[in-house]
């Protein structure tokens, strides 16, 4: 420190408390690691999973510490304005600890059951949860390239981490060269939107476009394209999804949970900072590409779900559908939209979760037919109305998170006069449904009475089916708080 | 008067949210009961969903019948971030339907044995029963649509879990036909109350809505279509009735019974509560074609029914013709024909609950429904015939029972207006006669094989069952004042509020048809 002081160099002024949950997150990774370095033996799954969720817990305490700071004081940012310090990250970084507590539940079971070292397993997933989290929060487009990389490489290798199964290594390859290469557009975006407006800087970029008028815009808008590119790989939005139901079918339940859930929040994050916030003097620019990216995401991930026979590829597919539904809303480019869009994506996170535990319980085996959950209903019926409540709540039914979040996102568009786009998202919402059906059906109505594989089923899986399933429900009835919530959480873009 | 009345109710009990809490109540009850007493499931639900017919039955002897307006409306807020409120209220239209919505629940549930699971079976039709009065009760569009879709899941799971062979394809079918109508709906819902706002606050309040007609003439009638094709699906008028017939024939009998009976007029009071009180203009502009439907409806759903080999289809169908006549008598705009088509609403569901209950309990007996495969059931079961009989007269719109009444003023009110739509929809009441006269005659006439002359008759429980269905087709035929007398002061709002907003005019059709001295409320109107 002396020295850089005679240096003449002056670090900026770090706000160490609005960084306490990522730096929880990472003493954690770090406890088990060297935990499992010292102590071998003593490395229990029950101590990795308890350091994990105590992690969780603790750094979720210091952000609604910091949500009633924002409140109170206002956003802020700190780290030379690189990190954004307000609703929205906070809310994000709610949102992916309870995924983080969730997945690390769920892998509890997996993690004994199949074998795999619980410390490197863990230690990557607080690694990748605090990447998601510098991800949402970043002001700056190079430290969110930042946290995508290290959310991504530790998704990297938690797929590749069941060193037995050939598919989780296809799996993981396959995500790792489209992750890259997806990385490649972002990094040309960024490179791109500093040449259009001479820095990396949300916050610069937004005064800049605001006070510029660009005589030429090619530059501009061959950044947000790649920008949107980019991110459109990350949140499996169609055309760029083709990785989504391969690497879905092969990872690890858990992983894919984590993937579907928090890796797709994430993006999106990214994608409302940028577009919304940053680029919001554009509107009329990136608007109309992202509505008919929401389209074709929509229209592919409901026509291409119910044509799958594997549930793992189905729910991939409806993955990439509900992807389509945030796009929408994102595409209203209004602050309801926004708020309609974290609605959207911290019910999806939740039912998404729930719906993983089932299909990680259900089985392990490379293939996950549909034929494998026949006569649920009869054999284990608690299980089966659960997932039938997932499932119905993913289609949209009343009385479910689904169907509220599904609203607002109708609502926003309309508001935006988007009448069409509004229409296809309920038609294939209807399309998308035969799916969900399918599943349903598949385990009330069975043609003969065979012998059945009972799920393998841990505790822990059952503390996250029960949460997500009372969740989706008491929101789906009284939502009015999370709508506060993330309507006070729309992005704001503020220097200092 | 009126206020003092308004005054009343809205300090007192509120039933209306009772009627939506007591059955969701009974099915949480129910599912925390032991499974090991499996005898208990049905009688508990069946207390419960007694007690919500009990609570209608209130509703209809403190609903003050010369009103037009909601009666013992109750309103909350709900979701304030988006000016939703949680806003019940029943006037003439909805009164009756509510009433056969808690008196069809516990009648099915006594009477219909699921067979296993009885568990889940009474939560669901506990559940449904609880939707039913939330669909017909809403006066907020979100509310309605939360509650119109919501029903389908216990229907769904009704014949997914007791159903006959092909039940997964009919309950998957008729899952995603009703959500493809209300698809688009929840979008028109949307932007009408987006639309209508302007400057004020948003809402979802029907009646504020319906007096507001802020849109555009194009607007409302994009808006109608949306909506018009949620509740022609749910109707289900030709060429989207296809869900109907394989539903029906797959249901269970208790699903049959409800679905007939209750979630078909869905449909209709759907197209007069939304269609016609909040797109006026709308209405008048679309009304032919959709006349149009409902008789084709009627010529096609008779003329289907005559050629069917099943007897449950055949009753499928022939609720198909029936419901064409409800959509004529609405589009007809006249006092009479509204009322009428009021009046089908309930009419139908009683003669045609009660056939559903009739082919079920023959089924039990026979373990087949195919028409060739019985005959001369009557002189093995001559009181079963009897009651059948009553019942079939009643379908067929016989003087002296309800189906008359209902399809005369239909009948009636719908010639002013649309003449020669009426001339083609009385054939229906002929060839009704005829399919149902002939599978009669098929059915119980002729010689009795062996298998057939085994037939037990009915069983007092049974007959207790059908007796409420019988004494409401007599009563309803011989005297339907009680239940003309509260439909019309809301049909008459209804058409006054047409006349107001659109260049619609009733013609004279000379006296009301309930003469009555104090009938002068509309005129507030």
């Amino acid at each position: 420190m002396g020295a850089l002081q005679i240096l003449g160099f002056v670090g900026p002024s770090v706000n160490w408390w609005a960084l306490l949950p990522q730096i929880i997150l990472l003493g954690a990774a770090l406890l088990i690691l060297l935990a499992s370095a010292l102590a071998p033996q003593r490395t229990s799954t029950a101590f990795t999973t308890i350091t994990t969720l105590c992690s969780a817990i603790t750094s979720s305490i210091v952000a609604i510490g910091l949500w009633n700071d924002v409140k109170t004081g206002g956003p802020s940012s700190s780290i030379a304005s690189a990190f954004g310090i307000d609703g929205f990250s906070i809310f994000f970084t709610l949102l992916i600890l309870i995924g983080l507590a969730a997945t690390a539940l769920l892998s509890h079971g997996y993690l004994d059951r199949e074998g795999i070292d619980p410390p490197e397993f863990h230690a990557l997933l607080l690694c990748s949860a605090a990447g998601a989290i510098v991800m949402a929060s970043a002001n700056d487009l190079i430290v969110m390239f930042l946290g995508l990389e290290a959310l991504s490489i530790g998704i990297y290798v938690m797929i590749a981490m069941h060193h037995r199964r050939s598919e989780a290594r296809e799996s993981a390859i396959k995500y790792f060269v489209l992750g890259a290469f997806s990385s490649a557009f972002l990094l040309y975006g960024i490179a791109l939107t500093y040449g259009a407006t001479g820095s990396t800087n949300l916050v610069h970029i937004r005064n800049y476009l605001d006070a510029v008028v660009f005589r030429d815009q090619h530059l501009l808008m061959a950044a947000m394209a790649l920008l949107l590119v980019g991110l459109s790989f990350k949140v499996a939005a169609a055309p760029f999804h083709f990785w989504a139901p391969d690497v879905y079918q092969g990872a690890p339940s858990p992983v894919t949970g984590w993937m579907a859930s928090i890796a797709k929040a994430a993006g999106f994050a990214a994608l409302l900072r940028i577009f919304f916030a940053a680029f919001a003097s554009h509107d009329v620019d990136w608007a109309p590409i992202v509505g008919v990216l929401a389209l074709i995401t929509l229209v592919v991930g409901a026509v291409m779900a119910i044509l799958q026979t594997d549930v793992k590829r189905m729910l991939a597919f409806s993955s990439v559908s509900h992807a389509g539904y945030v796009l929408v809303a994102v595409h209203a480019a209004s602050a309801e939209g926004t708020s309609a869009a974290l609605f959207y994506l911290f019910t999806y996170t939740l039912m998404v979760l729930g719906t993983f535990a089932v299909v990680g319980a259900m089985g392990t085996d490379d293939e996950h037919p549909l034929s494998r959950y026949a006569g649920l209903g009869h054999s284990r019926p608690i299980l089966a109305i659960g997932f039938t409540v997932l499932l119905l709540a993913q289609a949209g039914i009343p009385t479910t998170s689904g169907f509220i979040a599904k609203f607002q996102v109708i609502a926003a568009a309309v508001n935006n006069e988007s009448y069409f786009v509004a229409g296809v998202a309920m038609v294939t919402a209807v399309i998308g449904a035969f799916m969900y059906l399918r599943i349903v059906m598949a385990m009330y109505v069975t043609d003969e009475e065979k012998e059945r594989t009972s799920p393998t089923w841990h505790w822990t899986t059952s503390v996250v089916v029960i949460a997500a399933v009372s969740f989706t429900i008491l929101i789906g009835v009284v939502p009015q708080l999370l709508i506060e919530f993330a309507e006070d959480a729309v992005p704001i873009l503020i220097r200092g | 008067m009126i206020q003092l009345v308004a005054a009343q109710t809205a300090s007192s009990f509120p039933v209306l949210n009772a009627l939506i809490i007591v059955p969701i109540a009974g099915a949480l009850v129910v599912v925390l009961l032991p499974n090991s007493r499996p005898e208990l499931m049905r009688p508990v639900g069946a207390i419960f969903a007694s007690i919500a017919a009990a609570l209608s039955l209130y509703v209809m002897a403190q609903f003050s019948i010369h009103e037009a307006g909601f009666q013992f409306q109750s309103i909350q807020s709900w979701i304030p971030s988006l000016g939703i409120n949680w806003h019940v209220g029943v006037d003439g239209i909805s009164l009756w339907l509510v009433v056969l919505t808690g008196l069809i629940t516990p009648i099915v549930l006594i009477a219909v044995d699921p067979h296993h699971d009885p568990k889940p079976y009474t939560a669901w039709l506990l559940l449904l029963q609880a939707g039913s009065f939330g669909a017909f009760l809403a006066l907020d569009l979100f509310l309605f649509f939360v509650m119109f879709e919501i029903v389908l899941v216990p229907m769904y799971m009704l014949i997914g879990g007791w159903g006959y062979d092909d039940r997964r394809y009919a309950a998957t079918k008729f899952f995603l036909y009703t959500m493809a109508g209300s698809a688009l709906m929840l979008v028109a819902i949307v932007s009408v109350a987006t639309l209508s706002a302007g400057n004020q606050d948003i809402t979802f309040n029907v009646v504020e809505l319906a007096q507001r007609q802020a849109l555009s003439t194009n607007t409302a009638r994009l808006c109608f279509l949306a909506f018009a094709l949620a509740f022609v699906i749910k109707v289900p008028i030709v060429p989207v009735h296809t869900w109907l017939p394989d539903a029906h024939t797959q249901a269970p009998t208790a699903g049959s019974v409800v679905l007939a009976a209750v979630m078909l007029k869905l449909g209709t009071y759907g197209l007069l509560r939304f269609g016609l009180y909040l797109f006026p203009e709308a209405s008048v502009w679309a009304a032919p074609t959709l006349a149009t439907l409902g008789v084709i409806g009627v010529v096609y759903g008779a003329i289907v029914a005559t050629m069917q080999k099943d007897l449950k289809r055949l009753v499928a169908y022939s609720s198909v013709a029936h419901m064409g006549f409800i959509v004529l008598g609405i589009f007809a705009f006249t006092t009479q024909s509204l009322e009428g088509g009021v009046l089908q609403m309930i009419n139908h569901g009683l003669s045609t609950g009660a056939l559903f209950l009739m082919v079920g309990m023959l089924y039990e007996r026979r373990k087949t429904r195919a028409i060739e495969e019985l005959s001369g059931i009557q002189s093995a079961a001559p009181v079963f015939a009897g009651f059948f009989t009553v019942v079939m007269l009643s379908s067929i719109g016989v003087p002296g029972l309800n189906g008359f009444v209902g399809e005369f003023l239909v009948l009636i009110g719908s010639y002013e207006t649309r003449r020669w739509w009426t001339v083609i929809a009385a054939t229906g009441v002929i060839l009704a006669a005829l399919y149902l006269l002939w599978a009669y005659q098929r059915v119980f006439h002729g010689e009795p094989t062996p298998d057939d002359e085994q037939t037990p008759d009915l069983t007092l429980k049974e007959g207790l069952v059908l007796a409420p269905f019988i004494a409401g087709i007599v009563f309803l035929g011989l005297y339907p004042k009680p239940l003309l007398e509260r439909i019309e002061p809301a049909v008459d709002d209804l058409i006054s509020h047409l006349e107001q907003h659109s260049d619609y005019v009733q013609p004279d059709l000379g006296a009301p048809v309930v003469v009555d001295e104090n009938h002068g409320s509309e005129d507030d109107h």
